[in-house]
């Protein structure tokens, strides 16, 4: 096996480590359009780290983070509905975002891979990039997983039964803007939403409690990265693409099955 | 003295929600917030349980002030795989606990059920086991018989009272359902962003600041509740009309 796929594989398996539990929270708590947002503001945060030059995963980080709270601010004193105020966060940053980045001067950037991901290509240093992310996401997610899900059924009983809520919200969202950062690579900044929210629901259906469904889902996630590239090495079709295309497919033939609970 | 509010007012986005509330609520009292829609009652009980801050006034709480809180129906995502046991556990509770907190309430047949799969009244119940998980001397029940037909009410309001009874504790609900709650509660506060009035629930139906609204209609039924007696104010020890005018 070449090492590029090696690569590959390596970065899409270990994304599917976080996206299946963080993406079952996003359906839990019917987020998608949230995380759809943050990542878009990612387009944005990557085009101002090539203007300051810092590193991208810094600066998309940031900007995740960033409209994360500039959404929180508007959504408490403004008499917008949020769906209104997230779908102008979401858009306003993309189209931000795609226009600096044409402005950058001497920068030629492949917006391809950063808007569909480019798994193909992922090198060493992002390969430990993405094993640094996972080592501080998945501890985190373990730790937590009770007070989230408690988080996730009801918040307010949550805090009056003495869970840190405020806290735990605003790890929940550094931490999908981590996934986010490192999922850009894989899938790119459109289709990141689609590999958190399709092994989901995909996994749904066979599920008895929360933990199996986020363990089916980073089930269904390795599938699909094993699935997606193998497409792409066959038929020559974009990796990203690909990848979300087989976990369509997988959630199509989990329609066929009947819910356990 | 379980909670004792005083002259507490709360602001969001520059619109006054509530103003001047004073209002307490004592170890084995049964306390009705009711208003009309947009009067404040749900935001009310979020300041009182520390959820949302306040902006003026005083808010004492008893030191062992233990809450048991009951939210208004759960809006939980279909996605979400979850019994009845697993939900009741997310209160830090032990199986033993939980088998008996769902005996107390009634609902010990469908504690393997899927929590999507309980019909309202059912799922009422199972909120009412997990407040009480908490073993607390506070019940605080936000609308606790919503989307229940009217003979599960009846049996709600009558679990609650027994709950009271049995746990010794003060209760704090938010209605706005009018007829069943008077019979079932020690003290009405008539609530519309100010306290309009409070007291025995004879004493505020009654009332000048009920009545407007609430409207006359409610005498016909309420008269299936309450006695009509020639009261005036007999029991009457804290009828106030609009504390801030006080």
């Amino acid at each position: 096996m070449p090492e590029f796929m090696i690569y590959a594989l390596i970065a899409g398996l270990c994304l599917t480590v976080m996206t299946g539990p963080m993406g079952s929270m996003i359906v839990w708590r019917r987020m998608a359009y949230f995380g759809e947002t943050l990542a878009h503001a990612a387009l944005l945060g990557f085009g101002l780290a090539l203007l300051f030059s810092v590193p991208t995963t810094v600066g998309v980080v940031m900007a995740s983070v960033a409209i994360a709270i500039l959404l929180s601010l508007l959504s408490r004193s403004s008499s917008l509905s949020s769906d209104t105020i997230l779908g102008i966060l979401s858009h306003g940053s993309l189209a931000i975002g795609l226009v600096l980045l044409s402005l950058l001067p001497g920068i030629t950037v492949d917006l391809e891979s950063i808007l569909f991901g480019d798994v193909l290509a992922v090198t060493s240093d992002e390969l430990i990039l993405i094993g640094v992310v996972m080592l501080i996401v998945l501890p985190l997610l373990v730790m937590n997983w009770q007070s989230f899900i408690a988080i996730c059924v009801q918040e307010q009983l949550a805090a009056v039964e003495g869970r840190k809520v405020k806290l735990l919200n605003n790890l929940f969202m550094i931490m999908m803007a981590l996934v986010i950062a490192v999922g850009m690579k894989v899938v790119g900044v459109i289709l990141v939403t689609a590999l958190l929210i399709i092994p989901a629901a995909t996994s749904r259906r066979l599920a008895r409690s929360p933990e199996q469904m986020a363990l089916l889902a980073v089930v269904v996630g390795m599938l699909a990265v094993f699935g997606g590239i193998f497409m792409s090495l066959q038929w020559d079709t974009p990796a990203g693409p690909s990848i979300v295309t087989v976990c369509a497919g997988l959630f199509a033939a989990s329609m066929l099955l009947r819910q356990k609970i | 003295m379980l909670i004792n509010a005083e002259k507490l007012s709360f602001a969001r986005g520059g619109k006054t929600i509530l103003q001047d509330i004073s209002m307490q609520v004592s170890a084995g009292e049964i306390v009705t917030i009711i208003g009309p829609n947009g009067a404040g009652k749900s935001s009310l009980l979020k300041v009182l349980l520390g959820l949302e801050k306040y902006d003026s006034g005083v808010l004492r709480t008893n030191a062992n002030l233990r809450v048991g809180y009951m939210p208004q129906q759960l809006q939980l995502s279909p996605h979400l795989p979850l019994t009845v046991t697993r939900f009741l556990a997310l209160a830090k509770a032990s199986k033993g606990e939980i088998d008996i907190a769902a005996e107390t309430v009634g609902i010990s047949r469908l504690l393997t059920q899927s929590m999507q799969n309980l019909s309202g009244g059912e799922q009422q119940r199972v909120l009412l086991a997990r407040a009480i998980l908490r073993k607390p001397n506070l019940l605080v029940l936000d609308e606790p018989v919503q989307g229940v037909d009217i003979t599960g009410q009846a049996a709600l309001y009558r679990l609650i009272g027994q709950l009271r009874d049995e746990l010794n504790c003060g209760v704090l609900m938010v209605s706005h359902d009018l007829h069943l709650v008077m019979a079932a509660t020690d003290t009405v506060v008539c609530l519309n962003q100010h306290v309009c009035c409070k007291g025995h629930p004879d004493v505020v139906s009654a009332h000048p600041a009920y009545l407007e609204l609430f409207g006359q209609p409610l005498d016909s039924a309420l008269a299936l509740y309450t006695h009509h007696h020639d009261h005036t104010h007999e029991h009457g020890d804290s009828c106030s009309y609009d504390s801030s005018a006080k």
